[in-house]
């Protein structure tokens, strides 16, 4: 047995030693990180929701709870739906081709049937829930106005496809969730047999 | 009775560092003799901590971390637990005064460059403090579960969704629900009671040692340890206990005075203490009409909405809202001024930094009202003169006219 300190060797073992607790502390840490994430019953909550849209009136919304959100859904009427291609040129996205709505609402109404409107009542920006504004040419909002949703928050707007204006702070399209039709006036949001239960 | 005790402190002196710990943190840690009323906030901080520490541990055992009962326990706080309502008010008042202090104590800092060499690692500590007190404030805000809890809440977490790739993850992460939910109310709960308050705490004795250690600055911003007497003791020095231990109990006093007034006769401060919208519980499906965050955030939430989405995204407001906290952590190297001291600084430094405080006022005051498009150009304005203040330092502290520093510090 020598006394001289055989330095490599104890550099491994530091080395060694180091990296062995290094993987043990983020094994521990794995568990406490991961219980931050959503609990099962946080993801049951995004399941999905059943309406009857046969008692909404022509012109007018209602406001249903998914996943703990506001969906809305909107009866839009023929003359609504006729000022829609009038904002096109206002809009930041008017054909919606970033991907906010799926594939089967990928057109100038953004809906399964034309006149009715599925949507998730967020604001793209920053998470606000806008205010329904169904009125054409309101005062406080221009006289381009003509229907759609106002973020108090921000002042984002959008229109009755509820396709975002262009200098607003919002920077997309409000979300479509997916969505299918169980009959004629009951609606299904949050699944659409695609898959997309999201 | 006399020997008895001088014999229990000796006692412990051999089996712990009582005397020795006293002497250098009161007795005998030497305090520059010019401070003015300025010095009074590091003092007051600690006191605002204490109340809040203090009337926090009362306030829990009477809240209910939890969707249901949150708001409705705050209630029962403020109508039927004895002198409860005056617990909450202590509490929610403490908050605001907290960030009065901590915002004069910083002011004081840039004024007299307290962050210079050598206590750039003093000001690095006490600015972590200012950020784990901003995620403090922020989390309890969300604790009575009003309507300005959640959306406040809910607008603050979706920023972090707005980072590139990982920014919905991270959302969720910090939620640990799709929505600002039961989930997320239990967490911040856990967070604001325990996890930051143990932080602060900790941080701040780091800072206390890390001041002891370099000794403080003074409204001179000459270094005392310059001149020292035969004992080894700065020349302008005065032992903090009982020079400074009198003055800050002054200050105290005065300042318990300013908290009562408000404490008693405005505990909500017309809506900027304690937020109208915050008397109606949480209702996830609807927005209020105007949100804006506390008054102490306004003017990094003015920053955030100055700037418009680019590339179709929230992100680059969200980073300059985030630099604008975080590029006070580098002020000790871009300051080039020969002279530490706003009393010796040239015109150029003086314009700048009343500049910046214009700046971070009016900022404050613009995140509190309606983004209209008049508004949304002067938050611009005041936005680039915020950053230049940091920005241009290094160029106009070296150009600008100092006059000479005294060599000792100025007495009258």
């Amino acid at each position: 047995m020598s006394d001289k300190v055989d330095h490599s060797k104890r550099r491994w073992l530091f080395t060694a030693t180091a990296a062995a607790g290094g993987v043990a502390a983020a094994g521990a840490g794995a568990p406490f990180v991961l219980s931050l994430m959503p609990s099962e019953r946080a993801k049951a909550a995004g399941a999905p929701v059943e309406v009857d849209i046969g008692a909404i009136t022509p012109g007018t919304m209602i406001s249903i709870e998914w996943q703990g959100k506001p969906v809305w859904i909107v009866h839009r009427t023929k003359q609504m739906l006729d000022l829609l291609p009038k904002n096109n040129a206002d809009l930041a996205d008017p054909a919606s081709s970033v991907p906010q709505q799926p594939a089967y609402c990928n057109n100038p109404n953004r809906s399964i049937k034309p006149e009715i409107l599925v949507v998730l009542g967020i604001c793209t920006h920053l998470g606000c829930s806008p205010t329904f504004r169904p009125e054409v040419a309101p005062p406080d909002l221009g006289e381009k106005w003509s229907g759609g949703w106002f973020c108090p928050c921000h002042g984002s707007r959008f229109d009755l496809a509820a396709r975002v204006f262009k200098g607003v702070p919002a920077p997309t399209n409000l979300i479509i969730p997916p969505h299918k039709y169980l009959s004629d006036t009951k609606l299904l949001v949050g699944d659409d047999d695609t898959g997309g239960a999201a | 009775m006399m020997n008895l005790a001088t014999k229990l402190v000796g006692w412990i002196d051999q089996r712990f560092p009582l005397v020795s710990t006293v002497k250098a943190h009161v007795t005998e840690y030497y305090a520059p003799k010019n401070f003015n009323f300025w010095y009074f906030f590091g003092s007051l901080a600690l006191l605002v901590l204490v109340i809040q520490i203090v009337s926090g541990i009362f306030l829990t055992m009477n809240y209910k971390p939890d969707a249901l009962f949150a708001f409705a326990s705050v209630e029962y706080i403020m109508r039927d637990v004895q002198w409860g309502w005056l617990l909450r008010y202590i509490h929610s008042t403490g908050a605001s005064m907290f960030f009065v202090v901590i915002y004069l104590h910083m002011f004081r800092g840039l004024m007299y460059g307290s962050y210079r060499n050598p206590r750039e690692l003093l000001w690095i500590v006490g600015m972590i403090l200012y950020l784990a007190l901003m995620a403090e404030a922020f989390m309890g805000y969300l604790l009575p579960w009003g309507q300005m809890s959640f959306w406040g809440a809910q607008v603050i977490i979706n920023l972090f969704s707005s980072v590139p790739v990982i920014g919905p993850d991270l959302a969720i992460l910090i939620r640990g629900d799709y929505v600002v939910s039961d989930i997320t109310l239990n967490r911040f709960f856990a967070l604001h009671v325990i996890a930051i308050p143990l932080v602060l705490v900790l941080i701040v004795v780091a800072h206390l040692v890390a001041l002891h250690h370099v000794g403080s600055n003074n409204p001179d911003g000459v270094e005392i340890k310059k001149y020292k007497d035969a004992n080894g003791n700065p020349l302008d020095g005065i032992p903090f206990h009982p020079y400074y231990t009198v003055k800050d109990g002054v200050g105290a006093v005065g300042f318990l005075i300013v908290f009562c007034a408000v404490l008693f006769f405005a505990p909500d401060m017309g809506g900027y203490f304690l937020e109208y919208n915050n008397f109606v519980p949480a209702n996830p499906m609807k927005t209020p009409e105007h949100i804006a965050p506390v008054w102490y955030f306004t003017p990094y939430y003015a920053i955030l909405r100055a700037v418009p989405p680019m590339f179709g995204s929230q992100f680059p407001g969200v980073v300059a809202m985030g630099v604008a906290t975080v590029i006070f952590f580098f002020l000790p190297w871009l300051d080039r001024g020969k002279v530490k001291s706003i009393r010796y600084r040239g015109p150029i430094y003086k314009a700048f930094l009343a500049l910046f405080v214009v700046s971070f006022v009016g900022l404050g005051w613009l995140g509190l009202m309606p983004a209209t498009p008049t508004y949304t150009v002067i938050s611009r304005v005041l936005a680039v003169i915020y950053f230049a203040f940091f920005l241009l330092m290094p160029w106009y502290t070296k150009v600008d006219k100092c006059k000479p520093e005294p060599d000792r510090v100025t007495f009258k």
